[in-house]
């Protein structure tokens, strides 16, 4: 096996028995960035000196004897959503292009103090809106698996860099599914942790009651790893739960026992693809012969949760992406003659075609008159969302079921038909109304060789359980252990 | 004074008050007045992106002090909005403000009218952030407007009162008392020329139907109300009751021609132009401008319980009105002079409360005060607390004038000379040689003696020749050296001529 093949922990343990240093790693994956990338596109920048500077940086701290971080020299791939201090971060919209933060976002502060190796900012949806990377304003990203298909999205660029091997370890948000949608076609882990796991700060906010940070990697190792190092209280974020961390790492190889999985009926609804419903039954299958028990469950509301979740996020959007306006920084139109012409030349040609929408879509959705029959009624069906959930939870260790409802798709197949986009998101979206745990696990493949995942699901604050009977499932399969041949 | 009007004025004001925070209401910059352009701002208060808003809890308690001492009810609990609408001055593009659940509701403000007192409610009090400020090119060439945007963030009360005021002296008088309440409590400096208090009025008149030239009131109504206008940028008091004055005999005016009433057109908004006088009415709304409120998905909402209140509750000074109740049960003064030192701030009223206990005269002590005190002030535009003298000095001055009679006219030269000098009263006193004392009968003898001595001018008193009274009167004082008291000789001189 290859070191870019490797996860996180092997390149760790591989570290400290000297066998390598963190020059060496970063240097075969920049190296695999060049050769692969002009293939995947998954990302928009990488700064080889300044990455091959904080590698050396970590080598020298080690030659030091000084005390290193739990992530040190492991390079980590980070969405364009989240701000680095001094580089640029676009969140894959032309408004953004030039834009430079003068801070750090939370989970990057983290990250540098876990001397972790910042590899490059991936390609993703334009300020996280889609569910194929394809509305990214500078590139398409490929799924490593078939390079004709869409890795997912919106963290698409994330979930690429990953399954190609070009960076061990990645950051994503996941708002309605855009961490482990694309995981999940990509055959790669990735996690959105529970509403205020995970601050925010830095997060250049979609919908900011959904938007979760979250990691990708090859192992429900490395993600209980990765998590462990960006989960915590923020004071800077009021939303984020001051809350002790669990030592995930520690504790992911415990299996839980007794344990109860509940299959909710609308997760294997008409609209699931037979290949990913087989190869869902196969993973219960495993389940079942670690002890488990399976019970059906109901999740009698979530079948409004697609509308539910196009109104409460465009509307939180649209208020959002009203200071992108050309007035105090970003992308502002060459020529205007007033004010108002200014505003709306610099956002008109400054945002793409699905941000647009979602932000005619949300300002709609608040207006006088409308408010009560779109907002207010989607909230209150939100809140039966999250009843339903504390239903299966009060019987049910986790809830399990497909990620996605079909594996990749081709580029440009659904580009032009929003609602069939939408619909990808299906068995995702719930987990993010309800402000809950979920995660995204290989489950299999394809007889075209696509990866399929298993969605699993678990109540607030419950990462640690969600990552045990993940990981029970992962000792006793290999499909965590195949990469894409590029 | 107004003039009487066929009309009555109806006045709500929306008063904005700036917090005496020592920070902004959602990060941690400056809220000084005057710096640089732009100098006290960070990514939060000029809304980059992917940054987050944490409230700032002394602002809350501000807040929630301001809205006890106004007799609010607090909510148990309270949450932010989003008010959106786009300004270069308004960095995110929305306001965060306070809109279906505001942390208060009700309460009010007694305010003094000729008629006597008058309670003025509240509809609601809330919190919400500032914009910034445009800076516009004022050649008329054209050129960029700029954007400071050092007071965007800063926290501001929004205080609006039920329409309750009849008259521009009223809304005066209900501004003055919000003003001093708030000084008093420590909560704004509600500084006009600093923008830390800015108000806008909304002003219609009520017209009885016998003036309303034929046209009948709408149904439901038992008057004739015209439309509401409401009156922005008003930018002192006196612009306020001038506005108000002039907007509502516009009204009159306006309805003679045009006959609208209230609800046949929609509400409108008008500036003030201080220099002409006039206000200008610049659009009517079509309808309520949308501001898509809804609640902000940054900030998590407030609960506020019985030990915080009480907490807050206890750090509330005496309240102005209860001070000037006080005054009036306790010390015997009337209205007008509890109105009078309570309304120069509470140093002040501490200073006259210090004399008066001191000299054991609260009356005389609410005379200096008010009187001599204040004149000199006002004269050397300082506050009480650099005023010369303590209050046991102006005490001591108060027992000495009674003890020795002395009069109003060299009881103010004492005054003077201490203040110039800084000597006490008594070596004063003593050097003007004002420490002599007659008793009553030394100075009826005396009296006795003038009358005696000067048949011509008792002939002139007798036939009402008030002024012949003078030459009696300064007969005493040539015999006592300029030292008796003039009160007391005129008293006695008026006694004994009743016996000629
Ligand atoms: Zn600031």
């Amino acid at each position: 096996m290859e070191l870019i093949e490797k996860t996180a922990a092997e390149l760790r343990s591989l570290m400290l028995q000297g066998e390598v240093n963190a020059v060496q790693i970063t240097e075969a994956y920049l190296q695999a960035i060049r050769a692969r990338e002009p293939k995947v596109q998954a990302f928009l920048h990488v700064d080889e000196s300044d990455a091959m500077a904080q590698a050396s940086a970590i080598d020298q701290k080690r030659k030091h004897g000084w005390q290193l971080g739990p992530l040190a020299g492991i390079p980590v791939a980070i969405k364009d959503v989240l701000c680095t201090k001094g580089q640029v971060t676009t969140c894959g919209s032309k408004m953004l292009q030039n834009f430079i933060p003068p801070y750090d976002a939370h989970v990057i502060t983290r990250l540098r103090e876990a001397d972790a190796v910042l590899i490059g900012k991936t390609n993703m949806d334009e300020f996280a809106m889609g569910s194929s990377t394809e509305n990214s304003a500078f590139k398409t990203t490929r799924n490593p698996w078939d390079l004709e298909r869409i890795p997912g999205g919106s963290s698409g660029g994330s979930a690429a860099a990953v399954a190609a091997c070009e960076a061990p370890l990645s950051l994503g948000s996941d708002t309605g599914g855009s961490i482990r949608q694309p995981a999940s076609l990509c055959g790669i882990v990735g996690m959105k942790p529970t509403y205020g796991r995970v601050s925010r700060f830095g997060l250049i906010a979609f919908a900011s009651s959904l938007d979760q940070i979250g990691p990708f990697s090859h192992d429900v190792t490395d993600c209980a790893l990765l998590l462990e190092v960006i989960a915590g209280h923020d004071r800077r974020d009021s939303t984020s739960v001051y809350r002790p961390v669990p030592p995930y790492s520690k504790t992911v190889h415990t299996p839980v026992k007794p344990l109860t999985i509940g299959l909710p009926r609308e997760f294997f609804d008409e609209g699931l693809d037979p290949e990913v419903n087989a190869c869902v039954q196969e993973a219960l299958k495993v389940y079942r012969s670690l002890g488990a028990t399976i019970k059906d469950v109901s999740l009698p509301y979530s079948r409004y949760a697609v509308p539910v979740y196009y109104i409460v996020a465009t509307a939180e959007a649209s208020s959002n992406l009203a200071r992108y306006d050309g007035v105090h920084y970003g992308f502002r139109a060459p020529d205007f003659d007033s004010m108002i012409h200014m505003y709306s030349r610099s956002r008109g040609l400054g945002f793409g075609k699905e941000v647009k929408r979602r932000i005619m879509l949300g300002t709609y959705a608040l207006s006088s008159g409308y408010y009560d029959a779109y907002y207010l009624k989607a909230l209150k069906v939100r809140r039966l969302i999250k009843e339903d959930f504390d239903r299966a939870f009060a019987e049910c260790d986790v809830v399990m079921g497909p990620t996605s409802p079909t594996p990749a798709f081709r580029i440009g197949e659904k580009a032009e038909n929003p609602l069939a986009m939408y619909l990808s998101d299906i068995y995702t979206i719930s987990c993010n109304l309800a402000g809950i745990a979920g995660i995204s696990i290989p489950c299999g493949f394809t007889k075209a060789g696509l990866p399929v995942g298993l969605q699993i699901l678990a109540g607030p604050f419950e990462e640690e359980k969600l990552l045990r009977v993940a990981r029970m499932y992962e000792a006793q399969t290999d499909w965590h252990l195949r990469r894409p041949r590029l | 004074m107004s003039r009487p009007t066929p009309y009555t004025i109806v006045i709500g004001l929306e008063v904005h008050v700036q917090l005496l925070t020592r920070t902004k209401l959602f990060c941690g910059c400056s809220t000084q007045f005057g710096l640089p352009p732009n100098s006290a701002t960070c990514p939060v208060c000029i809304g980059m992106p992917g940054v987050l808003p944490v409230m700032n809890q002394a602002a809350f308690e501000l807040a929630l002090k301001a809205a006890l001492a106004l007799q609010c009810n607090i909510a148990s609990f309270t949450k932010w909005d989003r008010k959106n609408y786009y300004y270069p001055d308004l960095p995110k593009n929305y306001q965060i403000s306070q809109y279906d659940l505001p942390f208060s509701t009700g309460g009010g403000l007694e305010i003094t009218t000729p008629h006597g007192p008058k309670w003025i409610g509240l509809i609601r009090v809330h919190l919400e952030e500032d914009a910034g400020k445009l800076l516009h090119d004022e050649t008329g060439r054209g050129g960029d407007s700029l954007v400071d945007l050092n007071r965007a963030g800063t926290p501001l009360l929004e205080i609006v009162s039920k329409p309750d005021m009849n008259s521009p002296e009223e809304a005066k008088a209900y501004l003055e008392e919000l003003r001093l309440l708030l000084r008093e409590i420590g909560v704004s400096d509600c500084e006009m020329q600093e923008g830390s208090l800015r108000v806008d009025a909304n002003v219609n008149i009520r017209i009885p139907p016998e003036h309303a030239g034929g046209r009948k009131p709408l149904p439901g109504r038992q008057h004739v109300a015209t439309p509401i206008v409401e009156i922005k940028n008003l930018n002192s008091f006196r612009a306020v009751e001038r506005a108000i004055a002039y907007e509502a005999q516009r009204q009159f005016e306006e309805f003679q021609e045009t006959g609208k009433q209230m609800g046949e057109v929609s509400k409108a908004t008008a500036g003030w132009d201080d220099v002409q006088g006039v206000t200008i009415v610049q659009r009517r709304k079509e309808e309520a401008s949308d501001y898509r409120y809804f609640p902000e998905p940054d900030l998590v909402p407030v609960e506020v319980d019985q030990p915080w209140l009480d907490r807050i509750r206890a750090t509330l000074p005496e309240l102005p009105a209860a001070r000037r109740k006080r005054f009036e049960s306790q010390l015997g003064l009337s209205a007008y002079d509890a109105r009078v030192l309570v309304g120069q701030g509470l140093a002040f009223a501490d200073y006259f409360e210090a004399v008066a206990r001191g000299c054991g005269d609260a009356k005389a002590a609410s005379n200096w005060c008010s009187n001599q005190v204040l004149a000199v002030l006002n004269e050397r535009k300082i506050t009480i607390r650099e005023f010369p003298l303590s209050p046991e000095a102006l005490a001591d001055l108060i027992v000495r004038i009674r003890k020795h009679n002395i009069n109003a006219q060299r009881a103010r030269e004492v005054f003077g000379i201490m203040l110039q000098t800084g000597d006490t009263a008594d070596a004063i006193i003593k050097r003007l040689g004002l420490d002599v004392s007659f008793d009553t009968e030394q100075l009826r003898e005396l009296v006795r003696k003038s009358i005696a001595s000067n048949a011509k001018a008792v002939a002139d008193v007798k036939a009402g020749k008030q002024k012949a009274m003078d030459a009696l009167v300064g007969f005493v004082m040539r015999e006592t050296k300029g030292k008796a008291p003039t009160d007391e000789v005129r008293r006695l001189m008026d006694e004994e001529l009743a016996k000629v």
